[in-house]
């Protein structure tokens, strides 16, 4: 049990003491991502290689005055699609390790853990460049992590790791060296805002609740990181789930709020289990439930799964489905600053906004507002994924340059592709283009141009993605998510979807495309909650920015990235084809025909474009116009 | 009728959260853990016990994309159709599956009561896109053709 200040610090000298005593910490990375390559694979084997081993630890062992080495499970080590990862860390050197599969790990013990060698053919490389540490690989080194810091570097189910790197000093800061007001004041001179999407001032939400007559109250996390393409928030709840969790303590303390709840996608199992497993450790030791560290604060967590419910992601949905509702916004005011969970008054943040929370008690509002923009301080993390060369996730400071992360952090397009634009925010944001790419990235600068940082989903496109079928995506996303409580959003997103299918039919007219601008403005400006009226942005941005890409369909009928099936026409190369009679065979319409070994036709009128017959050519003699 | 087992476990799933209305989604939740499906007769059942009325408990369950009347397959594929994996040919994958299973929109769960294929919108996997779910294992970098072989591999009977 840890129930005074001293007990803490005490604690804390024995873990770094022992975490000091592994000379070897083999570090396997078992973020959703590794996972998904087999990552679990590679830790049991690294555990059995160590099993016959003298001085090996798997559980975080006290110091015995022996050197040690350690198997660990880390949260997400940033380079996803070259997973399974591995690093092996001793003393101050660290190496990085991708792809790593079960045949390497008897090698990499051999040369890296017991010797001093390198296993060269599995570092990672870029332009035909080595790089064995991983805070010198490009995608990496270009970072600052904050919320980031511990992610990949510690045992994401270890309470003892987390205290050791730190953990629960800024709480202890707060409870100790702070009054309640101190909290909320640092926070709100750190400028500190909403990293969910609508980027509202922490601080000014803290102050709000902690000065409401009603004296209980609330703290809750937005973990239904429901946008297509986003995975920073998960990546947290299961990297470094203590962080989240002393960020919503400091929370509660600084506004006198008993009970903390987690609101979690239902399709983050990963999550869930590790928040789960740090709450139970957390509670065995006294650091929540009552009277904690002896100093009469009371705090206890609660998790919430999520039940497939994007709108769940808006504030009054949320806590109407902690309640056991349906997760339907409600009209506001009153604001959940007053009447929130239980109709009481309620902070509501996302998980990053509370995982930036220690960082800036422990450092203060100066050092964070030294970090990032003058209107949004701070670091935003970036889920960077599509046509880019290093997908991952991505800490930067707010400010940062598209051109920098695409270019710079993601090493640029995949295979060679040109840009054409990246999707900010997902459902809710629009796109940014060409021109955009110098744009220092901060909230009310993106906003400028008819997108939103969101939550941070990047998902970056090149010419082989047709805009229209991005925002026909983004349109049936938001008209399957529209709860239907009011009138705007149910009924303009179905409206403004079966138009542009109109227009990926090749049925579109002119016309359309006014009726594309008026439905979207209507309802971006009727709806009711903040999806419905962002629920248009992905139409009216690439509107704006690709129209000759939607005229292109409907005046000529064609869609240059060969991706609306309507749009397609297949033809046989005469040349090319030896008249093997495969295309005839396999067309499920019989559209083909031909002599044996001459050159075969398609029939337009009755090709369905399913493009069997490009997909059995042993020609290629096949393509698609 | 459902046989007695079944209220059983309703009761000591009631009894690990408690008799309040704001337990009902969690309560639902552990249900399907364990039959895969909301049996619609339990549910009745499990409002009375936590006090709130039919009509309420079915307008929740039924808001929920992830509760379900019908009973779902052994083995529950989850297709991500999210951006990174749509821009990265999900749909392709999907549709061989349901080829190869004989499984419409309508009709997504198989005779034998194997398989369920359902579309989700992101499993947070967008670095290894595109991606699919088996019960909570995720699956990276589809095609049709692994889809294929997974399926098969699963039809043997081994473990997902």
């Amino acid at each position: 049990m840890i129930t005074s200040k001293d007990a803490l610090q005490a604690v804390r000298a024995e873990a770094q003491e022992a975490l000091a005593s592994y000379d070897c910490r083999i570090l396997v990375c078992s973020g959703t991502g590794c996972i998904a390559t087999g990552s679990d694979k590679i830790y049991e084997k690294f555990v059995e290689i160590c099993k016959d081993q003298p001085g090996i630890a798997l559980e975080f062992a006290p110091h015995d005055g022996e050197k040690k080495t350690g198997v660990k499970k880390t949260g997400c080590q940033g380079v996803c699609e070259l997973g399974p990862l591995v690093r092996i860390q001793k003393g101050d050197k660290t190496v990085q390790y991708t792809k790593v599969q079960i045949d390497d790990c008897e090698e990499i013990f051999k040369e890296t853990v017991q010797g001093d060698g390198i296993v060269d053919r599995l570092l990672y490389r870029q332009n035909d460049t080595a790089y064995v540490a991983p805070d010198e690989i490009p995608f990496i080194a270009k970072q600052t992590r904050i919320t980031l810091e511990n992610c990949g570097k510690v045992d994401a189910e270890s309470l003892n790791e987390y205290i050791a790197a730190g953990g629960f000093s800024a709480f202890e800061k707060a409870l100790f060296d702070m009054s309640s007001d101190d909290v909320v004041a640092e926070i709100d001179q750190s400028g500190l805002r909403g990293r969910g999407g609508g980027g509202f001032p922490a601080g000014t939400k803290w102050k709000q609740v902690a000065a409401q007559k009603e004296k209980d109250r609330y703290v809750v996390c937005n973990g239904d990181e429901g946008d297509p393409g986003a995975f920073m928030d998960g990546s947290v709840m299961e990297g470094d789930p203590y962080r989240l969790i002393e960020g919503m303590m400091i929370a509660g303390y600084a506004v006198s709020a008993a009970n903390g709840y987690i609101y979690v996608r239902a399709e983050y199992p990963n999550s869930v289990r590790r928040l789960r497993n740090a709450i139970a450790e957390l509670e065995a030791v006294g650091l929540l439930g009552e009277n904690i560290l002896g100093t009469g604060f009371n705090f206890k967590m609660h998790i919430n799964r999520g039940a497939g419910a994007f709108v769940c992601g808006e504030g009054s949905a949320l806590t109407a489905s902690i309640e056991g509702k349906r997760g339907m916004p409600r009209v506001k005011p009153p604001r959940t600053v007053e009447k929130g969970l239980f109709a009481k008054p309620t902070v509501l943040n996302n998980v990053e906004t509370y995982a930036n929370v220690p960082s800036i008690v422990m450092k203060g509002a100066s050092w964070y507002r030294s970090i990032g923009t003058e209107g949004t301080p701070g670091t935003k993390t970036f889920s960077l994924t599509g046509a880019i060369q290093n997908t991952g996730l991505i800490e930067v400071p707010m400010g940062t340059t598209l051109r920098e992360i695409i270019f710079d952090i993601g090493g640029g397009l995949k295979s060679g592709g040109s840009f054409k634009a990246v999707q900010m925010g997902g459902p809710s944001g629009g796109c940014l283009t060409e021109e955009h790419l110098d744009v220092p990235l901060d909230f009310d600068n993106v906003k400028k141009y008819g997108a939103i940082v969101g939550s941070g989903g990047l998902v970056v496109m090149d010419e082989g993605t047709c805009m229209v079928d991005v925002a026909k995506f983004f349109m049936g996303f938001t008209q399957r998510e529209s709860c239907g409580k009011c009138g705007p959003c149910r009924i303009g997103t179905k409206r403004m979807l079966e138009i542009l299918e109109k227009i990926t039919d090749g049925n579109g007219e002119l016309s359309d495309l006014d009726k594309l601008e008026e439905i979207g403005n209507f309802v971006k400006t009727r709806s009711l909650c903040g999806l419905g009226k962002s629920a248009p942005l992905p139409v009216l941005s690439t509107l704006k920015n690709f129209k000759d890409e939607y005229l292109e369909h409907i005046n000529e009928h064609k869609c240059k990235a060969h991706v609306c099936n309507a749009m397609k026409t297949y033809v046989i190369d005469p040349e090319a084809c030896k008249g093997c009679t495969k295309c005839a065979k396999n067309c499920p319409v019989n559209a083909i025909t031909g002599e044996k070994k001459g050159p075969h036709e398609i029939d337009t009128a009755k090709c369905i474009k399913c493009g069997t017959c490009m997909d059995n050519c042993p020609f290629g003699a096949i393509s698609v116009q | 009728m459902l046989d007695r087992t079944y209220y059983d476990q309703a009761d000591e799933i009631v009894k690990r959260y408690g008799k309040n209305e704001r337990f009902l989604i969690p309560i639902m939740q552990d249900i399907q853990e364990v039959y895969r499906y909301i049996p619609g007769e339990l549910l009745t059942y499990v409002a009375e016990q936590i006090g709130v009325t039919r009509a309420r408990a079915f307008s929740v369950a039924t808001f929920y994309e992830n509760f379900s009347f019908q009973p779902k397959g052994k083995f529950v594929i989850k297709v991500c159709d999210g951006t990174a994996c749509h821009v990265r040919k999900s749909i392709p994958v999907k549709e061989e599956i349901m080829k190869i299973l004989g499984l419409t929109e309508e009709n997504n769960t198989t005779a034998d009561m194997l398989f369920t294929i359902e579309t989700v919108s992101c499993l947070g996997a967008c670095g290894l896109a595109p991606t699919m779910m088996v019960n909570e294992d995720v699956h990276p970098n589809m095609t049709p053709q692994k889809a294929d072989e997974l399926i098969e591999k699963l039809k043997g009977g081994e473990e997902a």
